[in-house]
């Protein structure tokens, strides 16, 4: 009878010596890690007094006295998303045909696969502190560091939908003496479109978000205004701007997600 | 018409596709290449025009030596050979009309192609095709909503809209029923006759090779090992293409085995 047989899961690490050194390794550096962050007590009780604080001014959003200020910030943050989003789109397409690896010769695949992973290495306020030391404060720098964090994100995306592409559909058009230029509007753009135009307006809501974020290192747009009212501890304006940039993004969320939908 | 002398191709994986092939095929002459799946029947014919790149030997198209072209002269080329596929190979999110004007693209500049402004006399024989064919219906319909059948007569208008020398067909009914099967190859021999073509076509289904070519060639491990008339394919011939196998069993119940194919879709 088979009856009495057990079994159980295979452990993870086999050797028992090597698992509970591991183990109790762990637990060693939690408590060593723990009681090195220095946790002040006094300090956590002020901070909540001024959490208090914040939080109650937040209770009562100031829309009317910086009106003017908030104003400009959200049309310079909204120009600085539109502005990056176009350019970065028309950047993108050619770095991410460039970076297909079915199209593109070898030298230029690596030259655009370079960019890709540069743009994507460094977080987007990295890259604003750097152009924002480059262009000094301002929009300007704000919209450099979108776009440029645009054709990462686009490039590696249509690169990646362009290495799957259907070869057939491609070896037909070639197969008509079409030239390369025709090849690639015929048989690949008719491919991709879809996609790279529903992530173009997925990458717009990512930068109206992230044109709020690179603002507070000075790069411009609502995250400036923001960063003022915060230095100025009117936290009643601040809030009132928060609640205007939630909206925006919910706003432009939603818009992006039902044009996406259509696109299917 | 069509000359292959010495073609050989070996993939870079090692494996030696075409040991050798001499070939001539005559204008207006329809032949059928069979054999064994892996005999490379697809990599001569992809050969061809040039979408694979031979390893040595000489392929001449009337007086054009293709092996050997580049750029602008193998584009010029290609355009001169209409191909038609096995899995159709339609561009699916274009419309009927624009896969059938794709086949006009080598002759046609780039910003022509890109506002689809092809000159007037395309679009009128990409209509007279699609009627020819029987799709005049689906003009503006996208590909990828027609079934296999329509997709294969899209395929054969986009073909024959290049005004081609020579026809390449790759497998063209695998995906298909019986009865589209005999109708697509009615259709293909139909218009290359019409117009005078040469005819290559791949084929599994030896019964319907010998039913529509003039021509059969066998090919076998990369080399040809039959090359007569439709008829004289005996037996023997088969179990030299294919290998050991009892032809007659097989074939007398070819129609029976379609018959319960069909029967299993009905009732499934
Ligand atoms: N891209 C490739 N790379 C390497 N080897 C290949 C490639 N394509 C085909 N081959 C090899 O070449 C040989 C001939 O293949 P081919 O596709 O021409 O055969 P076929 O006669 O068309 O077969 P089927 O009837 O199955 O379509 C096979 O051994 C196959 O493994
Ligand atoms: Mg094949």
């Amino acid at each position: 009878m088979a009856a009495g047989r057990t079994w159980r899961k295979p452990p993870f690490i086999r050797n028992p010596w090597l698992r509970w050194a591991l183990i109790i390794g762990a637990l060693v550096y939690l408590v060593l890690a723990l009681s090195s962050v220095n946790v002040n007590p006094d300090r956590i009780a002020r901070g909540m007094d001024r959490a208090a604080r914040i939080f109650s001014a937040f209770l009562q959003p100031d829309f009317t006295s910086r009106w003017r200020d908030i104003q400009a910030g959200i049309l310079e943050s909204l120009t600085m998303t539109v502005v990056s989003t176009v350019a970065g789109v028309m950047l993108a397409i050619p770095v991410g045909f460039g970076a297909a690896r079915n199209l593109a010769p070898l030298p230029i695949y690596l030259f655009c696969r370079g960019i890709v992973t540069i743009s994507r290495t460094f977080q987007e306020v990295i890259i604003a502190i750097v152009f924002v030391v480059m262009f000094g404060f301002g929009p300007l720098a704000g919209v450099c560091t979108l776009t440029f964090a645009t054709i990462g994100f686009l490039a590696k995306l249509l690169a990646e939908d362009i290495e799957e592409i259907d070869p057939a559909q491609m070896e037909a058009i070639r197969a008509t003496g079409s030239s390369f230029p025709q090849l690639l509007t015929y048989a690949i753009l008719p491919q991709v479109t879809p996609r790279l135009v529903g992530l173009s307006i997925y990458r717009f809501d990512i930068n109206l978000r992230e044109s709020a974020i690179v603002g507070i290192v000075g790069a411009g747009g609502i995250g400036s205004t923001l960063q003022t009212s915060f230095s100025r501890y009117d936290y009643d304006v601040s809030s009132a701007i928060l609640i205007i940039i939630i909206t925006l993004v919910m706003i432009t969320e939603l818009l992006s997600g039902v044009i996406r939908k259509r696109l299917q | 018409m069509l000359r292959l002398e010495n073609l050989v191709k070996q993939y870079a994986t090692g494996d030696k596709a075409l040991r050798g092939v001499d070939l001539v095929v005559p204008e207006g002459q329809v032949m059928a290449l069979i054999g064994p799946s892996g005999a490379g029947k697809s990599t001569l014919i992809r050969c061809v025009n040039r979408l694979i790149e031979p390893t040595s030997g000489n392929i001449w198209l009337k007086q054009t030596q293709i092996t050997g072209l580049r750029g602008g002269a193998l584009r010029a080329v290609r355009r001169r050979i209409g191909m038609i596929f096995q899995e159709y190979a339609l561009v699916e999110r274009l419309t009927v009309m624009e896969n059938v004007l794709s086949g006009r693209l080598g002759y046609v500049n780039f910003w022509q192609s890109w506002f689809r402004r092809f000159p007037q006399s395309d679009v009128a024989a990409a209509f007279h095709l699609l009627e020819r064919v029987g799709l005049s219906e689906f003009v503006d319909k996208r590909a990828d909503a027609l079934s296999g059948g329509q997709r294969q007569r899209v395929g054969i208008a986009r073909a024959l809209i290049q005004h081609p020398d020579l026809l390449l067909v790759d497998e063209p009914t695998a995906s298909l029923d019986p009865k589209t099967s005999r109708q697509i190859m009615r259709l293909i021999t139909e218009l290359a006759r019409e117009r005078g073509l040469a005819v290559v076509i791949n084929i599994h289904d030896v019964p319907l090779a010998q039913m529509f070519a003039q021509r059969i060639v066998g090919l076998r491990a990369g080399e040809i090992v039959y090359d007569g008339p439709p008829d004289g394919l005996t037996n023997q011939q088969l179990t030299t293409i294919y290998g050991e196998e009892d032809w007659n069993q097989e074939r007398s119940s070819d129609s029976e085995a379609a018959e319960l194919t069909l029967e299993a879709r009905a009732t499934v």
